[in-house]
Parts: C-alpha cells; sequence; structure tokens
C-alpha cells in the first residue's frame, strides 16, 4: 500500500489478485445485505420520492406533475390535523417519557430492595406489541364500563375520563398509553448510565454536603446527556413511525381527532387508491426524520471524529 | 420491623422518611404500571353480565374459563368465527424462519464486515443504519409492487423476506459491535493457519458468539411477533399474524363487544413475548442496551 511504485508491476498484480481472492467470500457474503441496501434502502424509498412527483392514482403512472401532490397535501384537511397530532403527541410523549424514565431510574438507583421487581414491572409493558397496549388502554378507558365507571361507583358522581371519545383530548389518551409502553426503555437506558457514575463522584459531593437532588440535576443530568439525546433520538423515530397503536386504540377517530400521518400514507396507498398523495406524504416524512436525526448525527458521530483529529 | 438491615450496603441504613418516599413512589407507580395488566387478566375471566356492572378493577365475582376457550378456538372477524388459534400459527410459521435467516444473515454480515475489507462495506454499514430510523411507510408501496411482480406478494416467503430485511440493520449492528470487541489475534491464528472465510467463521467465531446470538434470538422473537404494519401489508389473507386477526376481532366487532374474549384473546397474543420478556431477564435488557445506545 505505502510504495507500489517501487515492486514490479507483475508482483503488484499479483498481490492485488490474491486480496482480491482472500476477500472474495466476503464479498459474496455481503451480497444479502448490498441487495437489501439497493432495493430497499435506496430503490423503494427513492421510488416513492419519484411517485411524489407523478399523479399516479390507483397504479403508479412514471409522469411528471411537479409539486401537484404536495399542493394538494397540505390541502388536505386530513393531513394537516394529523401533523398537529403528531407534533402535540410527540412533544408530550418524549418530554412525558423522558421525565417519568429519569425519575424511575433516578429512584431505582437508591439501593432499594427488590430492585429487579420493580425493573421487571416498569419495563414489561415494552415487551409488548403496540397492538395489545392499544387494545387494553382502549377498554380500559372505556367511559361505559371502564375507568370512569369505576370511579363514579365509588363514590364520585361526577368524576369525568372520557378523554378516548372526546374530539379534543383523545390523543392524550394515546400519550398516556404510549408513555406507559416506553417509559421502561428510557429507565432501562439511563439505569445503565447511572450505574457508570464514578464512585468518587458521589464521595466528593457527600464530602461537600450537596444535596442529593442537587446532585442528579446539575451534576448527573448533564453527564448522562449524551444518553438523553440518543434516547430522544429513539422515542423521536417511534413517533414519526406511530402506526399501530393509533390502528388499535381509537382507529383515527372519533372523526379525525387522532390521525396521524403514517396512517394518512398507509390509507392512501393501500384503501384510498391515491399513491401520488400518498408518496408525497411519506416524502414529508422522510424529511422530518432526516432532520430529527442530521443534528444528532453530526453531533454523535460526525463531530467527534473532527475532534480526534 | 425497626431495623430493617440492608444487605449490601457499607453502612447500616434506617428507615428515614428519605427512605419511605423512594419506596413510596416506586410502589405507586408500579401499581400505576401494572393496572393495565391487571384489567387485562381480570375482565379475561369475568362473565359479560359482571363486565356490564362496570367494576373494571374487581376481580372477577363468577370465575370463567369460557372467554379463553372463545378467544382461541371461536372469536368472529366478519363471518370467520375461528379464534386466534389460526393467527397464533401463522405468527409461529412466520416467527421461526425469520428469526432464522436475519440472525444468519446479520451474523454473516457483521462477520465480514468486522475481519474483512471489503470495498463499499463501510458505506453499506452506514446506509444500512440510517436505514433503521426510516419509517416503514417510507418504503412500504414500491416493495408491494416490486413483490407482486415477482409472485411473493402475500406469501410466507414475502412476509420471511421483509422482516430478513427489516431487521438486518439491527442484526448488523449487533453482531459488528460483538465481534468488533472480539481480540483480532484470534482471527489472525486462525487465517494464518490457512482457514477460510466460512472454517474461521464456524470453528472460532460462532462458538464464542452465543451472548450475542441469545441477545438476538430475543429481540427478532419480541420484535417479529409484535410486528404489525409488515404482517399487515405483505402476509396476505393465508398468514394474517396474530396481531392483525386480534385487532380484527377487536376492532371490526358488530353489535355489543365481548370484552372478556377480546381481552383474553389479547393476552394470548401477548404471551410469547412477555414469556421471552421474564424468562430472559437480563438478557432482554442487555438486547436493548445493545441495540439502542450504539444506534
Amino acid at each position: 500500500m505505502v510504495d507500489v511504485a517501487a515492486t514490479s508491476a507483475p508482483q503488484a498484480w499479483l498481490r492485488a489478485r490474491s486480496r482480491l481472492l482472500s476477500q472474495l467470500p466476503a464479498a459474496i457474503a455481503l451480497l444479502p445485505a448490498a441487495a437489501a441496501v439497493v432495493f430497499v434502502y435506496i430503490g423503494a424509498l427513492a421510488w416513492t420520492v419519484r411517485l411524489s412527483f407523478s399523479s399516479s392514482k390507483m397504479l403508479p403512472v412514471f409522469d411528471f406533475v411537479g409539486l401537484n401532490q404536495y399542493q394538494r397535501l397540505f390541502g388536505t384537511e386530513r393531513f394537516v390535523v394529523s401533523t398537529w397530532h403528531i407534533l402535540v403527541f410527540g412533544i408530550l410523549y418524549i418530554a412525558g417519557s423522558l421525565i417519568i424514565g429519569f425519575l424511575l431510574a433516578v429512584f431505582i438507583d437508591q439501593r432499594v430492595r427488590l430492585e429487579g421487581v420493580f425493573r421487571t414491572i416498569f419495563l414489561y409493558p415494552y415487551a409488548m406489541s403496540f397492538i395489545v397496549t392499544g387494545l387494553v388502554w382502549q377498554w380500559f378507558l372505556n367511559p361505559e364500563l371502564g375507568l370512569q365507571k369505576t370511579v363514579r361507583d365509588l363514590g364520585f358522581p361526577s368524576f369525568s375520563f372520557d378523554w378516548i371519545v372526546d374530539q379534543d383530548k383523545v390523543v392524550f389518551t394515546l400519550v398516556i398509553a404510549a408513555i406507559w409502553q416506553s417509559a421502561g426503555l428510557v429507565m432501562a437506558i439511563l439505569l445503565a448510565g447511572l450505574r457508570g457514575v464514578d464512585a468518587e463522584l458521589w464521595k466528593a459531593t457527600r464530602i461537600d454536603a450537596i444535596p442529593t437532588w442537587r446532585v442528579y440535576v446539575s451534576i448527573i443530568l448533564p453527564i448522562l446527556t449524551p444518553m438523553l439525546a440518543t434516547v430522544s433520538i429513539l422515542l423521536a423515530v417511534a413517533v414519526a413511525k406511530l402506526y399501530d397503536l393509533v390502528v388499535a386504540m381509537t382507529k383515527g377517530g372519533p372523526g379525525l381527532s387522532s390521525e396521524v400521518p403514517a396512517k394518512f400514507i398507509m390509507d392512501n396507498f393501500f384503501e384510498r387508491s391515491n399513491v401520488g398523495l400518498g408518496a408525497a406524504a411519506a416524502t414529508i416524512l422522510l424529511i422530518s426524520v432526516a432532520s430529527i436525526l442530521a443534528p444528532w448525527i453530526y453531533a454523535e458521530h460526525i463531530r467527534p471524529q473532527r475532534v480526534r483529529k | 420491623m425497626s431495623a430493617v438491615a440492608v444487605p449490601q450496603g457499607p453502612r447500616p441504613r434506617s428507615l428515614s422518611i428519605g427512605r419511605l418516599s423512594v419506596y413510596g413512589f416506586l410502589i405507586v407507580v408500579a401499581l400505576c404500571f401494572l393496572v393495565p395488566l391487571w384489567v387485562m387478566i381480570a375482565t379475561s375471566f369475568k362473565t359479560m353480565d359482571e363486565i356490564r356492572l362496570g367494576h373494571v378493577l374487581a376481580w372477577p365475582a363468577s370465575f370463567t374459563i369460557e372467554p379463553w376457550l372463545k378467544a382461541w378456538s371461536s372469536a368472529c372477524t366478519g363471518l370467520a368465527c375461528d379464534g386466534v388459534k389460526i393467527g397464533f400459527w401463522n405468527s409461529v410459521r412466520i416467527l421461526i424462519p425469520s428469526v432464522i435467516a436475519s440472525i444468519a444473515i446479520g451474523s454473516l454480515t457483521g462477520y465480514a464486515m468486522t475481519f474483512y475489507r471489503v470495498r463499499g462495506a463501510r458505506t453499506l454499514f452506514v446506509i444500512l443504519l440510517l436505514g433503521a430510523f426510516i419509517p416503514y411507510q417510507v418504503f412500504l408501496y414500491p416493495l408491494v409492487r416490486m413483490f407482486s411482480s415477482i409472485g411473493l406478494y402475500d406469501s410466507l416467503t414475502g412476509i420471511v423476506v421483509v422482516h430478513v430485511v427489516f431487521g438486518l440493520p439491527l442484526m448488523t449492528l449487533l453482531f459488528r459491535n460483538y465481534y468488533g470487541a472480539l481480540p483480532i489475534e484470534l482471527f489472525n491464528a486462525a487465517r494464518v493457519d490457512g482457514a477460510g472465510f466460512l472454517a474461521i467463521l464456524r470453528h472460532v467465531i460462532l462458538p464464542m458468539s452465543s451472548p450475542i446470538l441469545i441477545v438476538a434470538t430475543i429481540l427478532q422473537v419480541t420484535g417479529i411477533w409484535n410486528d404489525f404494519i409488515l404482517g399487515l401489508t405483505f402476509a396476505g389473507r393465508s398468514n394474517r399474524p396474530m396481531t392483525v386477526l386480534l385487532n380484527n376481532i377487536v376492532n371490526s366487532t358488530q353489535g355489543e363487544a365481548a370484552y372478556n374474549v377480546d381481552m383474553a384473546a389479547t393476552i394470548i397474543t401477548a404471551l410469547v413475548p412477555l414469556a421471552v420478556y421474564f424468562f430472559s431477564g437480563r438478557w432482554f435488557v442487555r438486547g436493548i442496551a445493545a441495540g439502542a445506545v450504539k444506534g
């Protein structure tokens, strides 16, 4: 590699050939991954973007209508409200999961007994499907026979909790169910981070008699920042993907009040024969995810490499 | 009762108000987390008459397993009344080949990327990783067209291929990270001895891979079992996985819903991942950490 020019041509050729031969099985082993990347991760993605510039209805056609589908998309009430719902859902869900997950991790980190039991209880919802989560919460929040009725019968006849059938509040029920499912994930990851905190640091803060809560807020939290960033990205991606939970729990209703973009795309592709419109919405979703990811990839992977050099 | 000894920990502790509030907080939140599971189980053993009274948190007064039998073999989706059992077996038929194939290809890819310098492998890895973050909706429609043009749409093979493709980023990441932490000398020594690509994998690398194989299996079994959108889109009528069938049973009911049957069917669907979770314990958490923190 260093002095190719110094070796004679046939020798270099031989070496290159033997190197190629030794890499050949590895190259063959990478073919399935290469096929997945070419056909799906690049091919299918490019195809979707291409369709978003076409007038495709039921079947894909490859004409070019400029940004017509995007114009139509932003004039479609269902998509506009979906975008609002996902923003509200996203902010509340990420904030809620981070806060509850962080609190759980901190409290579990206080050398409690039965730590394993607590951890198991907080994480089990994460093992289940969003479909299961959605169906359970749909039943539990059922205003006629679920929580509301039970609390009323306990002697609070004016108690009201009918959010799941309330157009203005149904998104919040999705938030509750989703936080229930993912707070344990945040806890598990942050707990691993807390366990990595240097014991010396704790000794030092004890000598200085800093109250424990201050240590967590002012010292531990900054240490956990990279983990918080990673978890936030995971949660943000889950927000963009939000589909199963809505299908199972509210079917997008009542009315359009819990529709979300991922569901809008699926419905337009596979039920409403609006391929071009669905593709435009999918492209917007892709751009949103990319704009969430880009700063994180830069901060986590590109900047550290530069600093090291 | 007054002085509870804490077994590990440097100093003896007494139960201060601070300690009590720590436990208080944890216990209250734990109970909140358990409520949905409790409701699910309690409802599934109640009769509809009892459910209509509306005590959703109460334990069944007249205990019945009828809903479970109905959920398994005769709950209806539209006109077909076969319960979730068909979906259960469909999920098993999808699960087994998908888990095996995705782990096999993932470990092979991770191995080749770690120990061999194939041109373009790094680019491949970066694209795979980015792909893991992109919602399926961006790929699904073209994939359906591709699959139907080569006859894979609506087939078991089709859904297995889809699971392998979308499982590949996480599996590759998992194995690449694990293999990257193995001592390279082992690989070099085997190579000097003249072992080839597959021989090194089989005799040197795989025998050391059991921890990561366990983690990968846990992740893929729960992930594929819990999948809804891919099964809905690719599996076709004859291979509908359990999650899809369950959602149809519960959400396409006409007239009064049989909540007890619905909840029994829901528990049966959640049983496989829950069993994996409870029996695998720390391995599950390790999988989350391996998949998430480096992601």
